[in-house]
């Protein structure tokens, strides 16, 4: 299975990046060296293998549901780009 | 104590002069931070140096060791990979994105060997986001190894390796998701030991590929991985993945007898296409194993060739989840001028992230969007659980599995940076051990040409102890770690 530029492009806005048009090209080409070496998966026979996620097989903990770790929020915001009054700033969304 | 004897010295050599009081740890400091100053210029090694703040530490490590106390690490010098996060202290992780990022909190394992006593000399440079085996993708420019400053480190963690090897700092930590303590560690000639997954906390390291990170350190010698590990591990409440396992004193518990000790050597990794030289130098160190008791018995891995093919899917697919943080909003990198949210999305990503960090997300993506999930990420955990099961039916037979570290030395600049899928092939013999979530180790095996090769030992699940004990072993059986770079040209 190969790539056109135009999944690539499908595939980058999903990801949020912009591939500028004349890299599309050298971008499409070196995807599809990757997929082609991951492609090797479809050789072998996983047919009711249970996927693994977690190399020991763990289950997810649960913490006692109790007030903890408060977080400083002023020191968190203030690695923000962008603030004003405690909020994120980003550009007008609704007109 | 002249400053050159130290450079070259490991945590437990420095560890007894400073307990004998023979040397302080602000001497240490200040001999270290000068080497950085001598170095780092035509290494690139270290990102971000903090010398008032590790001759304060320094200090306070002085007064604790007057007190007749110590803790693991008390007074030792470190660098840590600019991976982790450090409070107060820039932390870039290699990349545009986060070149200017302060975080708010210290990641576990640098709270937990700050409060062992280790002095925090600054932070090095890694591949972006930790993706790369030559260090070549770092925004801040490459890292050279020392032992030939045309050739690379080793990545992701090169910053780490080429600071150790070079004297900055005689312990660092690194992050090992593919490879990258151990393959940086055989370039540069040192020992570097990734633990089994869950056996440090993953909080406040920047995340790559969360089933796969695992923060381990890299030093000289076994022993030296040995004390520093026993420092970094433990379950963290704020680490749902960390191992609720208790944690060994893994130096007190060093034992070089391994008399009957069984080292599988897996048909697959000693097979045709290993480099010769590289055969030569790992079997030599099996040979020394071998001779103090242990015995080698040849297993089969048959799946380990489609670990390349697995993790590029399920590394990638993880990354491009943990990546979808970066949007300009709350913290990291942001375009000038967005014209609205979209633009300010692609534009802060696209110019906040290089070359390899896009593909990967790309990639990853790819293999978890509609239509693709299941050829794609659900057949590579599918092909991850035949992998690991490999490892649990050969460790039926054996106690450690022995292989290569990287299919060949330090390899010049540019040289596989074109095709990525050559520069994928660095982690062959490391990948499947993260799949798998085992401990492995790479330690020194001697020098091809002029250039460090290492041995890689992998365990079983949680047992670090075993692979440090024969690292450990073969140490004190030869001097294959004690080779250092002569920096000619270089060094003041």
């Amino acid at each position: 299975m190969s790539v056109t530029p135009s999944d690539i492009e499908k595939v980058a806005l999903l990801a949020r990046l912009a591939i500028a048009e004349t890299d599309l090209p050298d971008v499409t080409e070196r995807f599809s060296r990757v997929l082609s070496l991951v492609n090797e998966l479809n050789t072998i026979d996983t047919h009711g293998v249970i996927p693994m996620s977690n190399p020991h097989d763990m289950e997810q903990r649960l913490r006692e549901d109790s007030v903890a770790h408060p977080s400083d929020r002023e020191a968190l915001m203030a690695t923000a780009p962008a603030q004003q009054d405690g909020y994120f700033l980003v550009p007008k969304v609704i007109d | 104590m002249s400053d050159e004897s130290v450079f070259g010295m490991s945590v437990s050599a420095l560890q007894t002069m400073l307990r004998e009081r023979s040397v302080s740890s602000v001497e240490l400091t200040q001999v270290f931070l000068k080497r950085i100053a001598a170095v780092n210029e035509s290494l690139n090694a270290v990102v971000t140096v903090c010398a008032d703040q590790a001759l304060e530490q320094a200090q306070e490590a002085d007064a604790t060791i007057s007190r007749g106390e110590h803790q693991s690490l008390t007074g030792i010098p470190i660098l840590h990979k600019d991976i982790f996060c450090t409070q107060g202290v820039r932390t870039t992780c290699g990349s545009k994105m986060l070149e200017d990022f302060v975080p708010a909190y210290d990641a576990t394992v640098v709270t937990k060997m700050k409060a062992e006593g280790a002095i925090m000399l600054g932070k090095c440079n890694m591949d972006e986001f930790a993706m790369g085996s030559s260090n070549e993708t770092s925004y801040f420019g490459t890292v050279k190894n020392p032992w030939n400053l045309d050739c690379v480190p080793g990545g992701s963690s090169g910053g780490s390796a080429a600071a150790v090897s070079a004297g900055m700092a005689p312990l660092v930590t690194g992050t090992d998701t593919g490879g990258s303590i151990r393959q940086p560690a055989s370039l540069c000639g040192l020992t570097g030991l990734k633990p089994t997954y869950g056996r440090v906390s993953r909080l406040g390291i920047i995340a790559f590929a969360s089933s796969l990170d695992q923060a381990g350190p890299m030093a000289h010698t076994a022993e030296d991985c040995a004390i520093a590990l026993s420092a970094m591990s433990g379950i963290d409440p704020g680490d749902s993945t960390s191992a609720d396992i208790p944690v060994p004193d893994f130096h007190s518990a060093l034992d070089t007898q391994i008399d009957g000790l069984r080292i599988g050597l897996p048909r697959e990794f000693f097979n045709e296409s290993l480099d010769d030289a590289v055969r030569e130098r790992v079997m030599a160190a099996l040979a020394e194993l071998e001779k103090a008791g242990a015995v080698l018995v040849d297993i089969d891995l048959p799946h380990s060739h489609y670990a390349i093919a697995t993790y590029y899917v399920i590394a990638p697919a993880e990354a491009s989840a943990n990546l979808a943080r970066y949007d300009g909003v709350r913290f990291g990198y942001r375009c000038e001028a967005p014209t609205d949210l979209e633009d300010l999305y692609l534009r802060s990503r696209s110019e906040g992230f290089g070359e390899e960090v896009q593909r990967r997300i790309l990639v990853g993506t790819y293999a978890l969007s509609a239509g693709f999930y299941d050829a794609y990420f659900n057949k590579a955990q599918q092909v991850r659980r035949v992998i690991t099961e490999d490892f649990h039916r050969a460790f039926e037979q054996v106690d450690v599995i022995a292989g290569p570290s990287a299919p060949g030395v330090a390899f010049p600049f540019g040289a596989k940076q074109v095709d990525p899928v050559a520069m994928y092939m660095e982690d062959i013999y490391t990948l499947a051990v993260n799949l798998a979530g085992l401990p492995g180790l790479s330690a020194p095996a001697g020098l091809i040409d002029g250039m460090p090769v290492g041995i890689q030992l992998i365990g079983k699940p949680f047992d670090e102890q075993t692979i440090l004990n024969a690292a450990h072993r073969l140490q004190t059986e030869t001097d294959f770690h004690m080779a250092r770079p002569t920096l000619q040209g270089l060094a003041s």
